[in-house]
């Protein structure tokens, strides 16, 4: 759809317009209304082209757009503009770092949901097929006539699962980011003994499963473990960071959440959340690196908490 | 379309972000990783795709929270950038 492309794109432009705004006082007002033309145009344009819609069956013949599914869609929105506005609203100023931090937990959930809402349909998403098996024969006994056999395509499910991936560690990442800086856990770094190895070996398996899941061996446990490990890996690396480094994290984790949300574009083919996924990827990497110069920090020995040297400065 | 078109937008989108944020001033760091977090939350997009398909009633489900999610990400982001920026043009003053 060219008119949709178009719009997307117009999107885009709009995002490198707020984040360009944002540098400066003067036009930062601006820019945040940038922002916000910009996501309006997104979710408009994805509202008017994915709508959902109602086939007709054996008892009703009835074929056109779905009104319950639409008002469901809608009242999510409501559901989260309610409870975003009231949350900006009642926080005080000195709380705003967790707040930001919550925030991007919630980007990393949704890239997974949305992530496993992928898996549990790819025929809907265009990258797999579902094939019905009707006979026993052949199958190799592994198969029983009427099981439902979904494959995705190898590009895909190496797209997905990184998305997945990256969404986890920046959910369970942020959790504890939010907790250190809300007060509820100690600032104090948590140094595991061997956390190298547990860290390294961790990163290792996943990269490994997302493998065996693009070569075509897609059963769901391996989906929900290459989920669970990432979860894993998010806590373990932000744990060692000290309270003081925070913000920084806090950074780099929005970071996080703009590639996971540029994977999940490659494997949805949908160009809006490829190219904001991508600018808030690397606008986030520069802007740790920038606070951290601000700080007199050393970058790779904070954003590699768990695998860095420098524990002596948290 | 094919990989190698919407990678090469990608590789570009990364550097236009590389290039946007270098000249920001230190007072907006934090209301720019704040508008940056509402910008992300266009992973709404495929949460919408996700709510809207056809087949599976999980796959809806899922989708669906994850439109609720981003959706408080959205305006509570948006909502805490503006509310920052007022305060920072107050103090200028």
């Amino acid at each position: 759809n060219p008119w949709a492309a178009t719009a997307y794109l117009i999107a885009g432009v709009f995002f490198i317009l707020a984040l360009r705004g944002l540098s400066s006082p003067a036009s930062s007002q601006r820019g945040n209304r940038f922002g916000m033309a910009g996501m309006t145009i997104a979710v408009v344009t994805t509202l008017l082209t994915h709508v959902p819609w109602k086939t007709g069956d054996a008892t009703n013949s009835f074929a056109g757009v779905d009104p319950v599914a639409m008002a469901e869609i809608l009242g999510a929105i409501a559901i989260g503009a309610v409870i975003g506005i009231v949350m900006a609203r009642k926080i005080a100023m000195t709380a705003m770092p967790q707040l930001v931090a919550a925030f991007h937990s919630l980007v990393g959930l949704a890239a997974v949901a949305v992530g496993a809402a992928a898996f549990l349909n790819p025929e809907a998403f265009g990258i797999g097929m579902s094939v019905l098996f009707t006979d026993y024969a052949g199958s190799g006994g592994a198969i029983v006539g009427g099981d439902r056999v979904e494959w995705i395509n190898s590009v895909s499910a190496i797209e997905m699962g990184l998305g997945v991936a990256i969404g986890a560690i920046t959910f369970s990442g942020s959790v504890i980011a939010f907790l250190k800086l809300n007060g509820n856990m100690s600032g104090a770094p948590i140094m595991l003994p061997g956390r190298h190895i547990i860290n390294l070996g961790t990163l290792v398996a996943i990269l490994a499963l997302i493998g065996v899941f693009a070569s075509g061996y897609q059963p769901q446990w391996l989906f929900w473990t290459i989920m669970g490990l990432s979860f894993a890996i998010g806590f373990l690396l932000i744990i060692p960071i000290g309270g003081a480094d925070m913000p920084v994290v806090v950074s780099m984790l929005n970071s996080y959440s703009g590639w996971a949300a540029a994977a999940m574009g490659f494997t949805l083919g949908n160009t809006a959340m490829i190219i904001t996924g991508a600018l808030v990827g690397s606008s986030g990497a520069i802007l740790s690196y920038i606070m951290c110069r601000a700080m007199n920090r050393s970058f790779i020995s904070v954003i590699a908490g768990g695998f860095g040297g420098d524990d002596a400065a948290a | 379309m094919d990989f190698i078109a919407i990678f090469s937008i990608f590789v570009l989108a990364c550097f236009v972000g590389y290039f946007v944020v270098w000249s920001v001033t230190p007072a907006l760091h934090t209301p720019l990783m704040s508008v940056t977090n509402a910008i992300s939350s266009v992973i709404i997009v495929g949460a919408l795709i996700a709510s809207a398909a056809a087949g599976s009633a999980s796959s809806k489900w899922l989708g669906l929270a994850a439109v609720v999610m981003a959706s408080i990400n959205i305006f509570g982001g948006f909502a805490v950038t503006a509310r920052m920026l007022a305060m920072y043009k107050k103090k200028e003053r």
